[in-house]
């Protein structure tokens, strides 16, 4: 089997110690966590990194709460938890949409919303997820911490602003009165990644949408939030029309490529297609949640 | 470097180097070959152990990760001749032909079990969807699970005659299979 | 894991066999029934015994440079980097085996194959160097520090354009060698066929392409090489499937004796085809134990199985069907371009070099057929015969099927109907097909019609209807198909000059306790289980009590090994005959015990007794014990009660089934779900009923992988695009139903019980039920597999959907 190239190896036992651990070590360091992605990469000696900072021990990272009008989610929280947490279902049902369909279970039982938003793989989904639903992520480094806007965090393909030295710490969602969200995926087999998918979130004020989040998967970097189309849905009454309106703006205001998953013709009709589909489950949702007081 | 891992109830104490992956670290150091391995992505699953009484899969867990994490493999699942319902289960429901995937479908199964003694289907094809078999067409598999969450419900029904029965089935194929 | 919004949904399950209640007691037979596998046992304790489980003291460890290219000429090789590693024993170039003479060797289909790459690359992940160190690390760490200067080649990567004038010659190591052709060859009446297709009234054609896919046995291949430095054996611990002929080939390219050869396939996690060839990695773990006089270990990882091993099918078809405006089928002929990768290895029986594809016929009452094969070399992986195929009878019943459905398509004919109206009819039967097949047994509208009947057939197409006036696509795929498996006779059937006739021994102990010895070798199918079981209906010694030894050379007779679905049809017939040899030496001995001849003498199971006095009997433990003590016998008749037997099979068996695949396509993603597979299936007589159900089912799961989802891809510059589980995709469990199982039993006339072999049926029929039902379901006529939602979306769109690389 394949095994990766030797290197040195810390758990680290506080945040200091990790961040203290990645400046010395600079870009030779990476950190681990789930080691989903990370692994399988230095197995096929495609990464080779110095040093591997165990962050598995830092249960100070390993939080969902609510703090005010967020949650804020610990970095090495585990998929799983995500999945099992009632309080996420309640806020953001988009989130368990999501972590359904994402790998399968031993990995979630392993896998980090840290490690799955820093490895900024275009088609990752809870980078769209995220996206969707306006999130900020907290950086920390020697000097303290940042917050970034989700849209901002992924600076390209497989970079993150975190920088040499610095640790992702968490994730912050806004949370909101009468709000909807849903992810819709379309892939090969359970467990691969999305052809394309489609995170919406979005609030019902007077019946009209409010505060809207669109975020893309799979359709090329830049997705997170499709500014024309969240432009297109806010102050409007949700509709037919609207959804079809909305998925014309997010098919063209994505750029996929064709691969094994798909052509990029296809991937952009899914981009329409899923953000309808999406659309419509938030609004039901948000309409459930507004005259319940809770999801069903 | 130096690690110890509780390795079915065992503390296991190695001198391995940090890129030393968790499944060879189980079948290499400490001779448990009953824990697979399949591919190098994670995808196919014959490698799931338990970590933490939760299934991972254990080619993309270094060694020095699961050091002071408690694992649990096939090996453990019998309580000496004594099967564990769900090893019993794949027996009688054919739930394995070429055994290479078993034993990590056995312990999805059982972990499963430990949180949901009475899952459906659908729990639980999601359940081992993480991991490929490609003898079984997975249906036996499931029917596999199945009994073995009867087989529990009924050994611990107060029943006294459907626990002999249990108790006496499991006894048989203990001992040998048929006779 | 359970959904938070939507409550699962738990299908219903139908009942099979003996039902699914806790109480199924299974049979204790003494002979064939429903029985727990006697192998299951250690299985799941964690005890099963794979290649990668042995180690022997001293052990080193191997690990395979491979190339980066697809087509490549080696300009230097420097392996000083690679030497200097202080754990490295060897490093073993092509150049060290030329000197051996050992860098080529035979193929299974008499061409030759590098076992390291002298001249040139000609496949990416073709074998380059070898190195031998003292762990798997350092060897996976050493293959880093080898370099290759290469020399980049215009490869050929279509299949289509192998033959052009201007296309790079990738086998120039072949004397005289201008083109990339490897054979042509035919089956078939082409006057004939000219003929029915003239006067048809309607004539359909379609290409096609069956793409390559792979077996994909989640244990890789690999080995352990043990030569002993004093006594000259080499035993050798490899994943195969065939290991007496391994055993043969490895005596004629390493030149060692073939008595100081010990092949052993331990327990073997999966099979399916790609552990029948010999592949380079084997040979270089010999090599690299005779070097060092220490044992080595090879195994593969995931990407070096799919990107070197055997692949399957890859075949280019142009079909065309001729009938009547009535839908009387008259006419089928094809054209195939069969890709066959860089060197040409498939696994077959000689004097067929397209395995069993004449057999495109199908299950057809047809007038005439013809088919021409061309074999191209490629810069791909070398193979072709794998993945279950039954020797290319997958490709053969896709053909037909699909063209079938193309024609119901073009009369606006009922799929079911067509076939009906067309199936043999059982007094055909033994039926001669116009390609030279001939079918022993069958009773096919039966068959159909218990799978529609099961499916519900005319509710679903009554559900579909209502369905489309609501823009819901559902469709129904229907696939009957007639296999040929069981190779022999050894007269028309041999590889590499070995004959197809597999041997089998059988010793009674003194206390009526029994070993049977078999040449085949399992990888899961439960041969220590079924073959006792034969034995057990044989003789009435209980299952348990008989011991079932196979994969190893020194303790098994000679055969050729487990594909093609001959281990029951060939070696099973082998156990059956040569416990009818013990039972009629049994009745000797009895005549004996009990002073009468042996005439008088009438068997029922497990015992002899006196005609007409039953009372006067002698069990067959009673007699074991006699054989072996100091009873007078017969003048001529030795002690002891065993036989040996070679069986030479006088014909091949024809199981045959119905399926019918029920699939939801979402109108939108084109993502296709498979509600319902209904398998009717005939194998003959039924040894097992659990294992045979279980081996369909496997075979199914097969089917919606290839149909859906499976294919090894290629770029322009041939590099591999399906190099793992992440992008070589395989069903899981939420990807297939709950099979739906039923079976009919018309037993083979000439096989010793009627037995006719099941392990490759599930996946030679399932792909064209599969793929008929999305097509049905999106109303369109064709689409090349795999149909993924991308591919089913395009189709949808009513464009051409381009058959993959």
């Amino acid at each position: 089997m394949q095994v990766p190239a030797s290197f040195d190896y810390r758990r680290a036992t506080s945040v200091a110690e990790a961040l203290e651990l990645l400046r010395r070590y600079g870009e030779e360091a990476r950190v681990v966590a789930g080691g989903h992605s990370l692994l399988p990469m230095m197995k096929l000696r495609l990464a080779g990194p110095e040093l591997l900072v165990d962050i598995n021990d830092l249960h100070e990272l390993d939080h969902i709460e609510q703090v005010g009008d967020e949650l804020h989610i610990g970095a090495l929280t585990r998929h799983r938890t995500l999945l099992e947490s009632p309080l996420v279902g309640r806020y953001f049902p988009i989130v368990h949409d999501a972590e359904k369909v994402i790998a399968d279970p031993p990995v979630r039982n392993r896998g980090t919303i840290g490690g799955s938003l820093c490895q900024a793989d275009p088609s990752e989904d809870l980078s769209a997820v995220c996206g969707a639903l306006h999130a900020r992520v907290v950086i920390r480094g020697e000097a303290g911490e940042r917050i970034v806007p989700m849209a901002d965090f992924h600076q390209g393909p497989y970079e993150t602003a975190v920088g040499v030295g610095e640790m992702l710490v968490q994730v912050r969602i806004p949370v909101l009165p009468g709000a909807g969200s849903a992810y819709e995926k379309v892939e090969r087999k359970s467990g691969d990644w999305a052809v394309a998918a489609a995170g919406v979130a979005l609030t019902l004020r007077e019946g009209r949408i409010a505060e809207s989040g669109v975020g893309l998967a799979a359709v090329g970097a830049g997705a997170l939030n499709l500014g024309p189309v969240q432009e297109l849905l806010d102050g409007n009454e949700p509709s037919e029309s609207l959804y079809e309106e909305a998925g014309r703006l997010a098919s063209a205001n994505c750029s996929p490529v064709t691969d094994g998953r798909g052509s990029a013709e296809y991937k952009r009709h899914l981009a329409g297609e899923l953000t309808r589909r999406a659309l419509r489950r938030s609004v039901a949702r948000a309409r459930t949640a507004q005259g319940t007081t809770g999801e069903a | 470097m130096r690690i110890t891992v509780d390795v079915n109830g065992e503390d296991r104490t190695r001198e391995v180097e940090p890129r030393h992956l968790l499944v060879r670290f189980l079948r290499d150091d400490l001779g448990l070959t009953g824990t697979h391995w399949g591919c190098d992505t994670s995808n196919c699953g014959t490698c799931v152990v338990l970590m933490d009484g939760e299934p991972v899969k254990s080619c993309t867990v270094l060694a020095v990760m699961a050091a002071g994490h408690e694992i649990r493999t096939v090996e453990d699942l019998a309580d000496g001749d004594r099967l564990d319902p769900v090893q019993q289960g794949f027996i009688e429901q054919h739930g394995l032909q070429c055994g290479f995937c078993t034993p990590g479908m056995m312990l999805a199964g059982r972990a499963l079990l430990d949180r949901n003694p009475d899952p459906s289907d659908q729990e639980i094809r999601e359940a081992i969807s993480g991991q490929l078999c490609r003898c079984t067409g997975y249906l036996n598999i499931v029917k596999s699970i199945q009994w073995a969450a009867r087989e529990q419900a009924t050994a611990a029904a107060p029943e006294a005659t459907a626990t002999t029965t249990a108790t006496a089935t499991a006894t048989a194929t203990a001992t040998g299979g048929q006779t | 894991m359970t959904a938070v919004d939507e409550p699962p949904v738990t299908p219903q399950e139908p009942e099979q066999g003996q039902g699914r209640g806790q109480g199924q007691a299974h049979e204790r037979p003494i002979g064939f029934g429903r029985m727990k596998r006697k192998e299951d046992p250690r299985f799941v304790r964690g005890k099963g015994r794979y290649v990668d489980d042995i180690q022997l003291p001293g052990m080193l460890h191997g690990a395979v440079l491979r190339s980066p290219f697809a087509h490549a000429r080696i300009l230097s090789v420097d392996t000083s980097a690679a030497e200097a590693h202080p754990k490295v024993k060897a490093v073993i170039t092509g150049e060290t085996l030329a000197g051996l003479g050992l860098a080529w060797m035979p193929t299974l289909s008499m061409d030759t194959q590098a076992v390291l790459a002298t001249d040139k690359v000609r496949f990416q992940g073709q074998e380059v160097a070898f190195v031998v160190a003292e762990d798997h690390y350092a060897a996976r760490d050493a293959i880093e520090l080898i370099d290759v200067e290469y020399e980049p080649l215009d490869p050929v990567v279509n299949a289509r354009h192998a033959l052009a004038p201007e296309a790079p010659v990738i086998r120039d190591d072949l004397e005289g060698r201008t083109d990339n052709h490897v054979f042509d060859w035919e089956a078939g009446d082409s006057a004939a066929t000219e003929e029915v297709f003239a006067r048809a009234d309607v004539v359909v054609e379609q290409t096609m392409l069956y793409p390559r896919v792979h077996p994909a046995p989640l244990e890789t291949c690999g080995a352990v090489a043990a030569m002993d430095p004093v006594d000259g054996k080499l035993t050798l611990y490899s994943t195969t499937q065939a290991p007496h002929a391994h055993r043969t080939l490895y005596a004629m390219v390493a030149g060692i004796p073939e008595h100081k050869i010990r092949v052993v396939a331990p327990d073997i996690g999966g099979g399916f085809g790609n552990k029948v060839g010999i592949y380079p990695g084997y040979v270089c773990a010999i090599v690299g134990s005779i070097v060092t006089g220490r044992p080595v270990k090879w195994m593969e990882d995931r990407s070096e199985n799919l990107m070197s091993t055997s692949f399957a099918r890859d075949y280019h078809m142009a079909g065309e069907i001729a009938a009547t405006r009535e839908g009387r089928i008259l006419g089928v002929r094809v054209k195939v371009l069969a890709d066959h990768g860089a060197f040409n290895s498939t696994a077959q029986p000689t004097k067929y070099p397209a395995g069993f594809f004449h057999i495109f016929t199908g299950s057809y009452d047809i007038e005439a057929a013809h088919c021409e094969v061309t074999g191209v070399y490629t810069n791909k992986a070398p193979g072709g015969v794998a993945y279950a195929c039954s020797f290319r009878v997958t490709e053969a019943v896709y053909l037909i099927e699909r063209l079938v459905d193309c024609l119901a398509d073009e009369l606006g004919a009922d799929p079911a109907e067509l076939r009906m109206r067309n199936l043999l009819r059982p007094e055909q039967f033994p039926y001669e097909n116009k390609t030279g097949w001939t079918y022993d047994s069958g009773d096919y509208p039966a068959c159909l019609r218990k799978a529609m009947d099961l499916v519900g057939y005319e509710e679903l197409r009554k559900e579909q209807s209502e369905k489309r006036a609501r823009g819901e696509l559902m469709g129904v795929g229907l696939s009957f198909f007639t296999e040929t498996v069981g190779a022999g006779p050894r007269k028309h059937m041999d590889i590499l000059g070995l004959g197809m006739a597999d041997g089998c021994e059988l010793r009674v102990h003194p206390t009526g306790k029994a070993v049977v010895r078999l040449s085949v070798q399992t990888q899961g199918q439960g041969h220590e289980t079924t073959f006792a079981q034969i034995v057990a209906e044989e003789l009435g010694i209980p299952p348990e009590d008989i011991d079932v030894v196979h994969g190893d050379t020194d303790q098994t007779p000679f055969g050729l090994g487990t594909y093609g679905s001959r281990s029951t049809p060939v070696s099973g017939a082998a156990a059956a005959v040569v416990a009818r040899k013990v039972r009629d030496k049994a009745r000797i001995v009895a005549g004996a015990m009990l002073e009468v001849a042996p005439d008088d003498l009438a068997w029922t199971k497990g015992r002899w007794s006196v005609e007409g006095d039953p009372s006067m009997a002698a069990t067959i433990q009673e007699i074991a014990l006699a054989a072996h003590g100091s009873l007078e016998l017969p003048d001529g008749v030795e002690g002891h009660l065993e036989a040996t037997t070679v069986y030479n099979p006088p014909s091949m068996t024809y199981p045959f089934g119905a399926y019918v695949c029920v699939v939801d396509v979402d109108p939108g993603t084109g993502s296709v779900k498979v509600r319902r597979f209904v398998a009717v299936d005939d194998c003959g007589t039924r040894i097992n009923p659990m294992i045979i159900e279980g081996q369909v089912h496997g075979g199914l799961a097969d089917g919606i992988g290839m149909a859906l989802m499976e294919i090894i891809g290629f770029d322009e510059d041939g590099n591999c695009l399906s190099g793992s589980f992440m992008d070589y995709l395989l069903p899981t469990a939420l990807e297939v139903p709950a099979w739906e199982l039923d079976h009919t039993v018309t037993p083979s006339p000439h096989h010793p019980f009627g037995a006719k072999g099941i392990g490759e049926s599930a996946t030679v029929g399932s792909p064209p039920a599969v793929v008929n039902a999305v097509l049905d379901a999106i109303g369109v006529r064709h689409a090349d597999m795999p149909l993924t939602p991308s591919r089913v979306w395009q189709a949808l769109q009513g464009g051409e959907v381009e058959a993959p690389q």
